[in-house]
């Protein structure tokens, strides 16, 4: 191991990577930074709510702006959402776009 | 009489195995040996489970296509039955199958893309934990900070690929039109985790899985630091520790 190398990893080099690091980082939003449901603004199969196995409908939506389908938007925006068609999304199921007609 | 655990186990027996007889003692409403009921039986209990471990690898699928994943997913669940009634567990050594799958050699980055799909899938479904913030860190002193601990989310993951597994796996999840890759462009290191409700996935640093690895086993932040830059001399502490933190993959110190 090369000296420089040893003096990056003294612990002072290591409160030094940490102290840079903590400068130039973004740190993840915890649990409790909002979200919420948003029917109807997600294109054809880009829905959220993906559980895999035996749960999966993550994708599953089949026409534009489908009003069953949802996709997790930050807490407070969902209803301002304009979309074409004088559509807004909505934190509750939408009777509109439903595959099969209506 | 048969004994139940012989009865059943036979059952089990012929339902996994085309090649095997009806197991001795099935009749049909009508007394008949009911051989066309048993084959449909036979193939929903395998396609089922060919669903389960194909829906788990949604990437491979873009990657191959819907049917050579499902018949490669075949041959796997041949051999490897689900081990708990839960199937979110199922498949998870899909994988390392595919990494010795002789049809798939021509594939050789595709195991690692199936790993970081499997990653996504145990992140999803893991414990949720609050990541750590900077007022936290900012607690402990900074000449201890080199021998202490780090706890890990639960839904924290990371592998090393020799391939660029994240850039194919990336545009293959995400992109409506596939980007080129540069196979030649050299290995990723991937890091999973779900810090919220949404999981994610970061490049990390050449080196940056090795650490989380080390991290997990309970090693110091400068044993670990110390092991990465034996094995990978070009490892960058700063910009994976700001990975790690961006991604919510550390939760607390100790």
């Amino acid at each position: 191991m090369s000296n420089t190398k040893t003096t990056a990893l003294s612990a002072a080099g290591i409160a030094g990577a940490v102290a840079l690091a903590m400068a130039g980082a973004t740190f993840a939003p915890t649990a409790s930074a909002s979200m919420e449901r948003c029917y109807g603004i997600a294109l054809a199969g880009e829905n959220d709510c993906a559980a895999g196995a035996g749960t999966s409908c993550q994708g599953s939506s089949t026409i534009d702006y489908q009003g069953n389908a949802w996709t997790l938007v930050p807490e407070g925006t969902c209803e301002s959402m304009e979309l074409p068609g004088d559509r807004t999304g909505s934190l509750s199921e939408l009777d509109r776009d439903l595959p099969g007609g209506s | 009489m048969p004994r139940l655990h012989d009865t059943q186990s036979h059952f089990a027996t012929a339902v996994h195995d085309p090649e095997s007889a009806l197991p001795p003692g099935l009749l049909g409403r009508a007394g008949e040996v009911p051989t066309a009921r048993f084959g449909v039986y036979r193939n929903n209990v395998g396609s089922s489970l060919v669903d389960a471990v194909a829906a788990n690898y949604p990437t491979i699928q873009r990657l191959v296509g819907t049917e050579f994943l499902r018949a490669m997913v075949q041959v796997y669940v041949r051999d490897t039955l689900p081990e708990t009634p839960v199937l979110i567990h199922y498949g998870a050594t899909f994988p390392g199958f595919v990494a010795a799958f002789e049809p798939a050699q021509r594939l050789p980055y595709l195991a690692d893309v199936a790993r970081i799909d499997w990653a996504w899938h145990q992140a999803y479904h893991a414990a949720e934990a609050n990541p750590l913030g900077p007022e936290q860190l900012a607690t402990i002193p900074a000449d201890e900070l080199a021998g202490r601990r780090m706890l890990l989310h639960p839904s924290a993951g990371a592998l090393s690929s020799p391939w660029p597994a994240l850039s194919i796996w990336h545009t293959n999840r995400h992109d409506a039109t596939v980007k080129p890759v540069d196979l030649r462009s050299g290995g990723q290191d991937t890091l999973i985790c779900r810090p919220a409700h949404e999981v994610g996935v970061w490049h990390l640093p050449a080196g940056g899985a090795g650490f989380l690895h080390a991290l997990a086993g309970q090693a110091t932040l400068s044993d670990a630091a110390r092991q990465s830059a034996e094995l990978t001399p070009a490892f960058d502490l700063t910009r994976t520790l700001q990975a790690l933190l961006a991604s919510g993959a550390i939760t607390g110190i100790r």
